[in-house]
């Protein structure tokens, strides 16, 4: 067996698990919040394909994630009206925003099939990226990863520490109570909505814009359930999804280089590996009865109830 | 564990409803053709030529025939659904092109014994149930000359979709010819197991690359591993099951393209006139069905003028990719000198052939 390079490894493995990060710590916020979103693939690929877009026509890729951020939160906007205005069923409306996005991506995407994404300089960090092991490893990623990593610790201070966070919490918890105090329930969950929309949207486009980088139809391959996923194996917890998302990006990196490497391990254990960490997980927490999972979660709230 | 519940079942539910149907339909009484795919119509590689093939068959027949396409459909269970659904619509000919549809094919055509049922690459026929298949492995006889004549690492990578014969069979085809042009060549190869997931393919071509490979193979659907080749720089990549010219001249040097269209055409002309029977058909290189897509400039003169002669010989059937001596990964003989491998054994080939590295994972 030769030899894995652990730095090339490691890099890869940050590239690799950025988009999922970043949708799933989105769909955290708006699970806190009370509101289960499942249309987080229709959103990722929604946000690959207009960033892909925009980034081939404008030259610019900052351009593209921006513009994916907003189709993401677009979308999402769908979605908060016919579950917070018209009170739809949010399991069945989150499952119609993904069909919708796929088939939305697929057709604005037609022209762009083949064609190459335009660049995105990587920051090479001056004097801290020529710092053995660590420089490679930290300080020479495009800005992308070092955002999802600030947007985890941000997403995480403004859920503990400060006042909106608190409201968010509460209105996730109770809507009831929360309402009843006089918070606005419905302009809030709006709100953790349109930032998990967003948050989608960028994930999808570091996929088409970064890491594949060209546009392919269904390119987002279910990474939007696994981002799903990463929030209840991380019991809601900003820190954990950071966990789960390198967890699940980085095993996959990392079989698919013992592989290369000609490693003896069975591929399918590997592969199976995160998912069997989540039903483990899964059966820990239901075991334990405290899941964490927000008291109103997927729960419809109208102010007359 | 309400929560639980529910999250299960919406990642059930999504799985049934993520292969939602596209239709097309025409007015009349004609005949009704379908369509299933594993990856969606835009994947630029394999599915893109079934449907390819699919408007070559509308093209033909015009208003008397109606086709029906599902896309992304999962292999396994839900796919029986898939085709029971198809069946259920009026379809008089099924085509399910892809090898995980085997079982729920030939499940369903019991069912519908009217219906004439089609499965790609597949090796279980019954009386409403042909099998039809391209000899992918006479491509990759070509590819295999290219790359060990093109690599300076003398690695040569190789994504795999899933360890089934029809993927087996092109690596071994492929490694038998790298060896043969250049014997210090060595195969890398990973196992994907998945036929469509853009960025796991990047992933696995940048691994490979990472491990010193300079030659790319793919047996995934997608023209992922060709981006990543690229942005990795000297890096030779195949287009797999479709042209894949926008990477041309590089890194795509060549490829192996499908053309399913003169098999479905005939196949729909047969039930048409009632002539429809079944069978099993493996066509290669000689027939049409694989074509070997241009060779670019970034190759040189002389690795040129060998591949197109070893595809001529195999197009003319004067010399076969399988032919002794060859052992077994094992070192065990397979076959002796002059002998060539028969369509049986090729069908079911599960074994290395010596000297590539690794197990198969079952």
């Amino acid at each position: 067996m030769d030899s894995i390079n652990p730095i090339l490894l490691i890099a890869s493995l940050m590239v690799a698990s950025t988009p999922i990060l970043l949708a799933a710590l989105g769909e955290m916020v708006v699970e806190k919040s009370g509101v289960l979103n499942l249309g987080v693939e229709g959103m990722m690929i929604t946000g690959a394909v207009v960033g892909f877009a925009i980034g081939v026509n404008t030259g610019s890729s900052s351009l593209g994630f921006v513009v994916a951020a907003l189709a993401g939160a677009g979308l999402s906007m769908v979605f908060a009206i016919i579950t917070q205005l018209l009170l739809s069923n949010q399991v069945a409306t989150g499952l119609g925003l993904t069909l919708f996005g796929l088939g939305l991506s697929s057709l604005i995407g037609k022209p762009y099939v083949g064609i190459k994404a335009p660049g995105f300089a990587k920051l090479d960090i001056p004097l801290l990226s020529d710092i053995p092991v660590l420089g490679p490893i930290l300080f020479r990623h495009d800005p992308m990863v070092y955002l999802s990593l600030l947007m985890v610790a941000l997403v995480w201070y403004l859920l503990t520490y400060t006042r909106a966070g608190l409201v968010l919490r509460a209105v996730g918890e109770n809507h009831a109570a929360a309402h009843a105090l006089g918070y606005k329930v419905v302009r809030v969950r709006f709100m953790a909505i349109a930032f998990g929309g967003a948050m989608a949207g960028l994930g999808g486009a570091y996929v088409s814009l970064v890491r594949v980088p060209q546009w392919v139809e269904g390119m987002t391959a279910g990474a939007g359930w696994i981002a799903l996923a990463i929030v209840v194996f991380a019991s809601w917890r900003p820190w954990r999804i950071l966990l789960g998302a390198y967890l699940f990006g980085g095993i996959n990196v990392l079989q698919l280089n013992l592989q290369a490497a000609g490693s003896t391990i069975p591929v399918e254990y590997l592969s199976m590996s995160p998912y069997l960490v989540t039903i483990l997980v899964l059966v820990i927490i239901s075991v334990r009865g405290n899941h964490g999972a927000p008291g109103s979660l997927s729960r419809v709230f109208h102010a007359s109830h | 564990m309400k929560l639980v519940t529910k999250l299960m079942t919406g990642a059930a539910l999504a799985v049934g409803l993520a292969g939602a149907a596209h239709a097309e339909s025409h007015g009349g009484d004609p005949v009704k053709a379908g369509f299933i795919y594993v990856g969606p119509v835009g994947d630029g590689g394999w599915t893109y030529e079934h449907d390819q093939a699919r408007q070559a068959v509308e093209e033909e027949f015009g208003d008397a025939v109606e086709t029906v396409y599902q896309e992304s459909v999962p292999e396994g269970a839900d796919a029986e659904r898939a085709i029971t659904q198809m069946a259920l619509s009026g379809a008089d000919i099924i085509f399910t092109t892809s090898f995980g549809y085997m079982d729920p094919t030939i499940a369903v055509a019991e069912k519908f014994p009217d219906v004439k049922f089609e499965h790609a690459t597949g090796y279980k026929t019954a009386d409403n149930v042909s099998t039809y298949s391209a000899r992918f492995y006479e491509g990759r006889a070509v590819q295999g000359t290219i790359a060990g004549e093109l690599t300076e690492s003398n690695i040569i990578g190789y994504i795999g979709s899933f360890p089934i014969p029809e993927v087996i069979r092109g690596i071994n085809a492929a490694y038998i010819h790298a060896k043969k042009v250049n014997p210090d060549v060595e195969f890398k190869i990973v196992w994907a197991y998945t036929w469509f997931d853009p960025a796991k393919e990047a992933d696995a071509a940048t691994a490979l690359i990472e491990q010193g490979a300079d030659v790319i193979l793919q047996h995934t659907d997608s023209t992922a591993p060709q981006a990543a080749a690229q942005e990795a720089g000297n890096v030779y990549t195949f287009g797999q099951a479709s042209d894949m010219a926008e990477y041309a001249p590089k890194p795509r040097v060549s490829s192996i393209i499908d053309n399913w269209a003169p098999y479905y055409i005939d196949r729909v002309k047969a039930v048409m006139d009632g002539t429809w029977e079944s069978q099993s058909v493996w066509q290669g290189i000689g027939d049409g069905m694989v074509e070997i897509g241009e060779i670019t400039d970034a190759v040189p003169e002389d690795v040129k003028a060998d591949a197109l002669a070893i595809k001529e010989s195999i197009a003319s059937g004067e010399y076969h990719p399988f032919t002794g001596p060859l052992n077994k990964q094992d070192g065990t003989p397979w076959l002796a000198e002059g002998e060539v491998a028969d369509d049986a054994t090729l069908a079911e080939m599960l074994f290395y052939v010596e000297g590539i590295e690794g197990e198969i994972p079952n």
